[in-house]
């Protein structure tokens, strides 16, 4: 999963005189007001905050509304999908034509038919909707699946991703996972196999010489007894 | 020719129009996907399907149920030959399937050669859109739902730029004039559009939230009946279109909301704002609880406070010298009245239908809405949520209502929600008040708006019971836990029988409200702190306190008295050094009050009379300038509800003035033990309209109300008309049911 960061962003917010009393609450609602919407400033959605305030002193406009502004340090948890990002979501809906995702529980992405690789073929099955590759039969898309995609674009706006399940290495997250799994399994038995008729091969050569130097070694006996008996 | 176009289906498929008719009649499964449409499909419609919709273009104009009902007869030799000619054509397509996905895909071809410039299909499905849903046929219906199966498949195509008037179209689109089976393609599409891309998700939930509300036709009388089908049909769609989309757009609800606020009607007439407002508390009920239930709570009960401030104080305060239109129009319906049996039934001794908001059209919009309101409690109470929704009420109160200008009847959504659990609600609710008063955080105004509600709920309610006196006490004072059982034991004893826990609870909430809330206390505190001399701005917010005291001893000092532990706890207050410090607060609070306790005072002997000088305490310029422009100290929030048809909710657990006995009533039962007024005055309800009155006669409804009211003076006050007070003193003065403002030319 990718478009996730953790910033640290020093910061000054300035709270209307009234909130004087409980400072820290009305630092507390005014960055909750930035959760789950796009902020060009840091560039992602803020998800999670962490603050540190920093001074107890604080910076008093001199304005009909004395607005005074606290500074303070702050983690932010930013969720930025750039194109061509692998994310991962739950498939909530699947169609004909399209795939439906929330992404983190909050963003909501579609893939559409076009979008998809064309091993996947749309089936019923048992009266569910599905999407099943054709080259690999226990690649099954369905409702409740994780899958991973990739952006193809994110509407700041809205929070709407669009992807693409064209690449290789998309589609049901366990299946890949397991998939990968299974595939370097099957390249360290290879390996293993391949070591195993190596040594075969090896005490093989050694039985032959060793059979070959008895074979040599007889005939020398044999020799001498000649000649002992001449 | 436009609607020949339209009904030949000319761009979107014939044979979608077939398949949507067939679904309709059961011959296709209705769910599933690649259903193939298996049949005669007409020649147009198989030209269409292979692409050259052009050809249609001059085809003569025919019904097109003729191609569907061959059981009708044929008006004219012109049309029969035209559908021999169909029929021809017809044999030589033969059979043709087309699957969903294809009639997608047709739709698709459409939406793309817009931006290349042909439009021909594209405005051809844009025009059978805008068909007035009434009006349709059978096949027209059927190549609607099919058209807008086939549009939600190709979601994904349209564009905002290039399809703009199909996506008006959509938008526009009303599903009350459409059948079900249009609605449920039309909302399919909705759905697909919100989910395909963020941009649509708002006019999707706009396009919904217009569906909250029939079209305004639907409001004569003629349509009652289609409206009451339709209601059903189309609203449990729009709810469950709605929670689709939530789950297919987890942040739409947020969006929703907003929507939902812009849209409220306001100003629309009343079964408008009923319907909307009905469905916002649907929402707070149903299956999207979670997400928008509380602001829709809270919305609601803006919208109870907009309506409430329609309606001017001035117009409901009028004095005989000056009558309002309420009044008058209330003295026009006096002659009607008696005739309306469920009026009288409902209304309780002490009050009268005369009294009622009737004839204005923002109170009855209020009225309907807090039935709506009360009903929905009710629900919340049964279905074991109410102290969660309590808890959004309370917050919805502090920062709407109790800031609101003088409300009228919006706040008795917290009188109601209270009444079902004074245990939990009531408790937290008298809890908020108290603390709202005593803390210097927040705003005078606020504090004394605060302070009035307290007093006036303390004095009214009727509800209150023990258990709920037993958790203020245990919660707002824990010290006082000895106190209270002690007390409840000299209770007990003092009676000479077990403690009744009503009667016992009765003489309680003046206890509360001194003690547990520690408002005598506050107000001693604050005199001792204080060195100056009567200034009614500066201390406004004492003397608020000290009206709120008096207030409530004039409903409740009797009922205190006939208790002697309770008595001698009275007596131990410091309500005498309060009234006599310097700051003279009797000078300044509000001279009915003052004088109406003044009176109980003196009869129960509350304190010493050499104290008090009685004399120059009604309207001075001091009362008058107290609480300044705002008048929050003349503000007595749970007064008698004139709102007619919720007044069911209310008047059972109401305390009138007119069932209060005070210290200065001399009856035959005046030593009894125990003489609990709002026990006896709530007993006196007789269980089938006849009332009791105080002396024990029996009178009907009519009697009483004829009796009762007839003063137009006293049609705002809950001092029955023959209430003597029995002094010189009292004069013309009455114990206010509305706490006029003193200029009022009865206070002068």
């Amino acid at each position: 999963m990718e478009g996730l960061k953790v910033s640290d962003a020093k910061m000054t917010v300035y709270l209307h005189p009234s909130k004087a009393r409980n400072a820290s609450q009305a630092i507390f609602r005014e960055l909750s007001s930035l959760l789950f919407k796009f902020n060009e400033t840091f560039d992602g959605v803020v998800l999670a905050y962490e603050v540190n305030i920093l001074s107890n002193l604080a910076k008093i406009l001199p304005t009909i509304h004395p607005y005074f502004g606290v500074r303070l340090k702050a983690k932010l948890l930013l969720f930025n999908p750039k194109p061509d990002m692998l994310l991962e979501g739950k498939v909530v809906k699947l169609g004909q034509q399209s795939i439906h995702i929330i992404v983190l529980g909050f963003s909501s992405a579609t893939v559409i038919l076009e979008d998809m690789r064309e091993e996947f073929r749309y089936r019923v099955k048992h009266g569910k909707e599905v999407y099943v590759s054709a080259s690999h039969k226990r690649h099954i898309i369905e409702v409740g699946t994780i899958i991973r995609f990739v952006v193809k674009s994110f509407e700041e706006e809205v929070l709407h991703i669009s992807g693409s399940l064209l690449p290789a290495h998309t589609g049901n997250a366990r299946w890949l996972d397991k998939n990968v799994q299974e595939s370097q399994a099957d390249s360290t038995k290879k390996r293993k196999e391949s070591d195993r008729s190596q040594i075969r091969d090896l005490k093989k050569e050694m039985v032959e010489a060793e059979i070959y130097s008895l074979k040599t070694n007889n005939r020398s006996k044999k020799s001498k007894r000649r000649t002992d008996d001449s | 020719m436009v609607r020949h176009d339209r009904s030949l289906g000319l761009g979107f498929g014939r044979e979608e129009c077939m398949k949507g008719h067939w679904r309709a009649s059961g011959i296709f499964r209705s769910g599933g996907k690649d259903r193939d449409i298996k049949g005669e499909i007409l020649a147009h419609c198989a030209s269409f399907a292979v692409g050259s919709s052009s050809q249609h273009q001059h085809r003569p104009e025919f019904p097109l149920n003729l191609l569907t009902d061959p059981t009708r007869p044929l008006s004219s030799a012109g049309m029969g030959v035209q559908l021999a000619a169909e029929q021809a054509s017809l044999a030589e397509i033969g059979d043709v399937n087309f699957s969903d996905l294809e009639l997608a895909y047709h739709v698709k071809d459409a939406l793309r050669s817009v931006p290349l410039g042909d439009r021909d299909s594209y405005d051809q499905l844009v025009g059978f859109l805008f068909e007035d849903g009434e009006r349709l046929g059978s096949d027209e219906v059927a190549l609607l739902v099919t058209n807008l199966n086939a549009l939600s498949g190709a979601v994904s195509d349209i564009d905002f730029v290039h399809h703009g008037s199909l996506l008006d179209c959509i938008f526009n689109m009303s599903l009350w004039k459409h059948r079900p089976d249009v609605m449920d393609a039309l909302l399919e599409l909705i759905i697909a559009l919100a989910a395909s891309s963020g941009k649509y998700v708002d006019s999707c939930l706009d396009m919904l939230v217009r569906n909250f509300m029939p079209p305004g036709y639907f409001l004569t009388d003629a349509k009652q009946r289609t409206l009451a089908r339709k209601k059903g049909q189309v609203l449990d769609r729009v709810h469950s279109a709605l929670k689709d989309i939530a789950e297919l757009v987890p942040l739409a609800p947020l969006r929703l909301e907003q929507i939902i606020k812009d849209r409220v009607p306001i100003f629309n007439k009343e079964p408008l704002i009923v319907t909307y407002i009905e469905n916002m508390l649907t929402l707070e009920s149903g299956a999207m609880r979670e997400l928008v239930g509380n602001s829709m709570l809270v919305e609601v009960v803006n919208t109870l406070i907009d309506l409430d401030v329609e309606i001017g104080w001035d117009d409901i305060l009028q004095d005989d010298s000056s009558k309002g239109i309420f009044e008058m129009e209330l003295d026009d319906e006096e002659g009607s009245a008696d005739d309306d049996e469920t009026d009288n039934f409902e209304l309780p001794r002490g009050f009268s239908s005369q009294k009622m908001l009737k004839g204005n059209v923002v109170a009855e919009k209020l009225d309907s809405l807090m039935v709506l309101m009360f009903e929905h409690l009710q629900d919340c109470y049964y279905s074991g949520r109410l102290v969660q929704v309590f808890e959004t009420l309370l917050q919805s109160f502090q920062s709407t209502v109790l800031t609101a200008y003088k409300s009228k009847f919006a706040q008795f959504v917290m009188f109601y929600a209270c009444s079902l659990d004074p245990e939990n609600c009531g408790a937290t609710f008298a809890n908020r008040l108290a603390d709202l008063f005593k803390s210097p955080v927040y705003a005078q105004e606020w504090r004394m708006s605060a302070v009035a509600y307290l007093a006036s709920y303390l004095s009214r309610a009727k509800f209150l019971s023990a258990s709920y006196i037993v958790n203020i006490l245990e919660r707002e004072k824990e010290a006082d836990q000895d106190w209270f059982l002690r007390l409840q034991d000299s209770v007990i004893q003092a009676r000479g029988k077990r403690c009744d826990e009503m009667r016992f609870f009765d003489e309680m909430p003046f206890f509360v409200f001194f003690r547990g809330l520690s408002l005598a206390d506050w107000c001693s505190s604050y005199c001792k702190s204080q060195c100056g001399e009567i200034n009614p701005k500066a201390h406004r917010v004492f003397y608020a306190g000290c009206q709120a005291i008096m207030y409530v001893l004039c409903f409740r000092m009797r009922s205190i008295l006939g208790v002697p532990r309770l008595k001698s706890q009275l007596f131990l207050m410091p309500i005498g050094a309060i009234l006599t410090h310097p700051l003279n607060p009797l000078k300044v609070c509000l001279p009915s009050i003052v004088e109406e306790f003044l009176l109980q005072a003196k009869v129960a002997r509350l304190f010493s009379c050499s104290e008090i000088d009685f004399h120059g305490l009604l309207e001075s310029e001091l009362s008058r300038a107290f609480g300044g422009l705002e008048r929050l100290d003349m503000f007595f929030p749970f007064d008698p509800y004139l709102l007619k048809k919720s007044d069911r909710f209310i008047w059972p657990n109401f305390v009138y003035w007119s069932m209060v006995r005070t210290t200065c009533d001399n009856d035959d039962d005046d030593d009894d033990e125990g003489s609990i007024d709002e026990v006896i005055a709530q007993d006196c309800v007789g269980g089938n309209g006849v009332n009791v009155t105080e002396n024990g006669t029996a009178m009907s409804f009519d009697e009483d109300y004829l009796d009762g009211f007839d003063n137009s003076m006293m049609q705002m006050s809950i001092t029955p008309k023959n209430y003597k007070f029995g002094s010189a003193l009292r004069g013309g003065m009455q114990m206010p049911s509305r706490i006029r403002p003193s200029t009022s030319p009865e206070s002068l």
